[in-house]
């Protein structure tokens, strides 16, 4: 056991805090908070990441990926974090992308992972249906074969960024033989495709970020399928768990408590900064122990997939604890924004508000709300590791 | 001893109960929260016909003479329905302070035109830099004769677009967090000098920024004696937090009913999700952090009746219980709701966040913390 970083490590994370500070520029940020141009900086972005080669640190390099060690890995995404850049849209990178170079036809990952690469295809994630959230396997949406086609009729629901994609992949029920997770197929639909609806949903952080995608006698080729049909749910949990293991958000939570800490400081309340209040202080203890501990576990799991396995059913602990640490630094931040906390989007400077940070903890707030409901609900999760992990 | 409430304070609740419930659906909610004021003053004349804007004032000046329990059956009712009209600002804060104040002139001018509806208020308090601390003052107020001048600014200042008088803190005296040297001042929306910076907050509440520029007032509009005025904004500011915990109270019930229902109707695994242990257990868990909410609220309000000296404890013990309980209930009623409690065209997500704002409002959790173990447990 070591967990000293060796010379190439650190001239590693020297590399990659050069390369953010370089190419992460206000300019592309302020693009990314408008929007109007959010997509289009978004995927800006990410090209630059593929230019560098870094697009897909979690990829066999045979497909594409950097071939990094996990300390490589923890390096690059403590360094993302702490320079406050974006995490990868993952529907593409870190969810279908592994479903192609594990399970689809070679004609099929020359087709898609190139692109994905790329970004140049936006996708997005055609799971959860109105009447099936947790229990995914009773999903409803059909697809039929008429020659080398599937016909597909239902509706999906929850959908991040489906206005901006280009691609859905989705599971469908192409068998009501047997047991209801037997007769699942994992579809790519083009979203050009006639017969496809995207209502939007506005969420209770006041944004459209959501949506619910209807399918109406949508034609999708039978070669669009990735495996056997009804083989789907096996692939549909083995990218679960790749989500999961992305979910926990550990850098990330580390520079929201690095934020709140700075803020905090300044945070005056009758003549004592809130850092200094005992109370405050407590709080935020409880949060960066736990999440020192989420560290080290997050990095035992990375150090067991470096030979190339599969996340298993522990990846769920990552997303039940990462999740709630997220939340709980989110509701900090609310605290820290006492009365300024409520504040919605209005075009007014902090100047003129007298408040810099309230609506945007807002809004991290709420939509965070979310992350212990999406990706499987923390319920789920652990129901997955009491069955599979404890045996019970 | 007993825990019941008068025949006038049941007959109080059942009025307002009726009147969300008939008139106060969702629907109308919503519309009044996307309304330019965030109010609406078709429903205020009504509050006014009802007898309801009477409540906590002396019967001299047309009241009803009400005291926190009155106040706290209505509010619950209000929070029940996210009733959304300035009944905290106009009635509570600004006329509990004109009422608790000792301008007579003034009460005589303000308060019948507060019950008949035609005046609406806004104590303006909060500054920048004040975070939770009452006392922190830095708006100033100088004499000029028999004038009084003022300058500053106040934030999130709750019912400013709607209101025509304002009641502002200011310091005659003393440093920036000084409790002596504080005087408040009625002062004319339309008095030249005041602008105003208005937004939205996630409540459906409309506020502003006040600003205050060499803002001329006669001495006449002081509320109280002026350089002291802190025992009157911290008294009137508890009966706020009696106000606002009771409307808590019932917007913690109806996330706690909304879910329970939700649960039995739900089917997940072939099963209405109620019927999971590990859910019936959470749910056990709000239901019991609303009870516990309730024997705080109602001690704190017997205690503010009957004036016992343990009074500002158990409110300090109710506000904390609010913050927590309050971050408990709204969590759990979101995530037992699923995708569509993150929805904003539930209902669920709004309660939560008006509990939330209660939850910041006069002090948080952690502010209050500080002043609570200190009294009870330094030496």
């Amino acid at each position: 056991m070591d967990t000293r970083f060796s010379d190439e490590d650190l001239a590693f994370r020297d590399e990659v805090r050069a390369f953010f500070k370089e190419e992460y520029t206000q300019e592309l940020q302020d693009r990314m908070k408008d929007k109007t141009t959010f997509k289009a900086a978004v995927v800006e972005w990410q090209k630059k990441l593929h230019a560098k080669g870094w697009i897909a640190p979690g990829w066999p390099v045979q497909y594409g990926g950097t071939g990094w060690t996990p300390t490589q890995k923890y390096i690059y995404d403590s360094e993302r974090a702490s320079a406050g850049v974006r995490d990868n849209v993952p529907f593409g990178l870190t969810m279908v992308g592994p479903v192609i170079y594990n399970f689809a036809t070679e004609e099929q990952k020359a087709q898609f992972l190139p692109r994905i690469l790329g970004s140049d295809d936006w996708w997005c994630q055609g799971y959860s249906e109105p009447g099936s959230g947790s229990d995914l396997a009773s999903l409803k949406t059909k697809a039929e074969r008429d020659g080398d086609d599937y016909i597909v009729n239902g509706a999906k629901i929850w959908t991040t960024y489906a206005q901006y994609a280009d691609w859905i992949f989705c599971l469908v029920r192409t068998s009501n033989e047997g047991k209801k997770q037997e007769g699942i197929s994992f579809l790519l639909i083009d979203m050009k495709t006639p017969g496809i609806k995207v209502n939007p949903i506005v969420s209770i952080d006041n944004h459209h970020s959501l949506n619910e995608v209807e399918f109406n006698n949508v034609r999708v080729p039978v070669a669009n399928r990735i495996g056997e049909e009804n083989r789907g749910w096996h692939i549909a949990k083995s990218l679960l768990e790749h989500e999961r293991t992305g979910i926990a958000g550990v850098a990330d939570c580390k520079r929201a408590v690095t934020e709140i800490k700075r803020l905090a400081s300044s945070e005056i309340n009758g003549g004592k900064a809130l850092i200094d209040n005992p109370n405050f202080q407590s709080r935020l203890a409880d949060i960066d122990i736990e999440l020192m501990a989420l560290e080290y576990t997050e990095l035992r799991v990375l150090a067991s997939l470096s030979g190339g396995g599969a996340p298993g059913p522990e990846s769920s602990m990552l997303k039940i604890k990462g999740t709630e640490m997220q939340q709980a630094t989110q509701t900090l931040m609310m605290d820290l924004a006492a009365h300024y906390q409520g504040v919605l989007p209005a075009d007014l400077s902090p100047e003129v508000l007298g408040h810099s940070f309230g609506s945007q903890a807002r809004q991290s707030f709420m939509y965070g709300r979310a992350s212990t409901i999406y990706g499987g609900s923390n319920e789920v999760q652990k129901n997955i590791i009491a069955k599979a992990v404890l045996g019970l | 001893m007993n825990f019941d409430f008068s025949e006038e304070q049941s007959m109080l609740r059942d009025s307002v109960a009726k009147y969300v419930q008939d008139d106060y659906d969702w629907e109308t909610r919503k519309a009044v929260a996307a309304s330019e004021g965030g109010m609406s003053a078709k429903n205020w004349q009504t509050f006014a016909e009802l007898g309801w804007l009477s409540v906590p004032f002396d019967e001299q000046y047309g009241g009803f003479g009400g005291g926190p329990i009155d106040v706290m059956v209505m509010m619950e009712e209000f929070g029940k329905g996210l009733v959304l009209e300035p009944y905290l600002a106009t009635v509570v804060l600004f006329g509990g302070l004109l009422q608790k104040g000792t301008n007579d002139a003034l009460k005589e001018a303000l308060i019948p035109s507060i019950i008949d509806g035609s005046c609406l208020g806004a104590f303006a308090y909060l500054e920048r830099q004040s975070r939770h601390e009452l006392s922190d003052v830095l708006t100033t107020v100088t004499a000029e004769g028999d004038d009084r001048v003022i300058n500053g600014e106040k934030v999130v200042v709750t019912n400013a677009t709607n209101a025509s008088q304002f009641i502002v803190s200011a310091r005659a005296s003393g440093d920036q967090s000084d409790k002596e040297g504080l005087s408040l001042f009625v002062v004319p929306a339309d008095s030249d000098g005041i602008e105003l910076v208005s937004y939205r907050l996630m409540d459906g509440q409309v506020v502003a920024n006040v600003s205050f520029n060499n803002v001329r007032v006669s001495a006449s509009n002081a509320v109280c004696a002026e350089g002291d005025a802190w025992n009157l904004i911290n008294n009137v500011t508890q009966d706020a937090i009696l106000a606002v915990s009771a409307e808590a109270l019932g917007i913690m019930g109806q996330l706690n009913s909304k879910t329970v229902e939700y649960t039995k109707t739900r089917e997940q695994f072939g099963v209405k999700i109620s019927i999971f242990q590990a859910l019936q257990h959470r749910m056990v868990e709000t239901f019991m952090a609303y009870e516990q909410t309730k024997s705080l609220l109602y001690r704190a309000v017997c205690d503010f009746e009957a004036d016992k000296p343990e009074k500002r404890e158990s409110l300090l013990a109710l506000k904390i219980m609010i913050d927590k309980a309050g971050k408990l209930i709204y969590s759990e009623a979101i995530q037992l709701h699923g995708g569509m409690g993150i929805t904003d065209e539930l209902d669920i997500g709004h309660y939560a966040k008006r509990l939330m704002m209660i939850g910041t409002t006069f002090g948080d959790a952690m502010h209050h913390l500080t002043e609570f173990t200190e009294a009870r447990y330094a030496n």
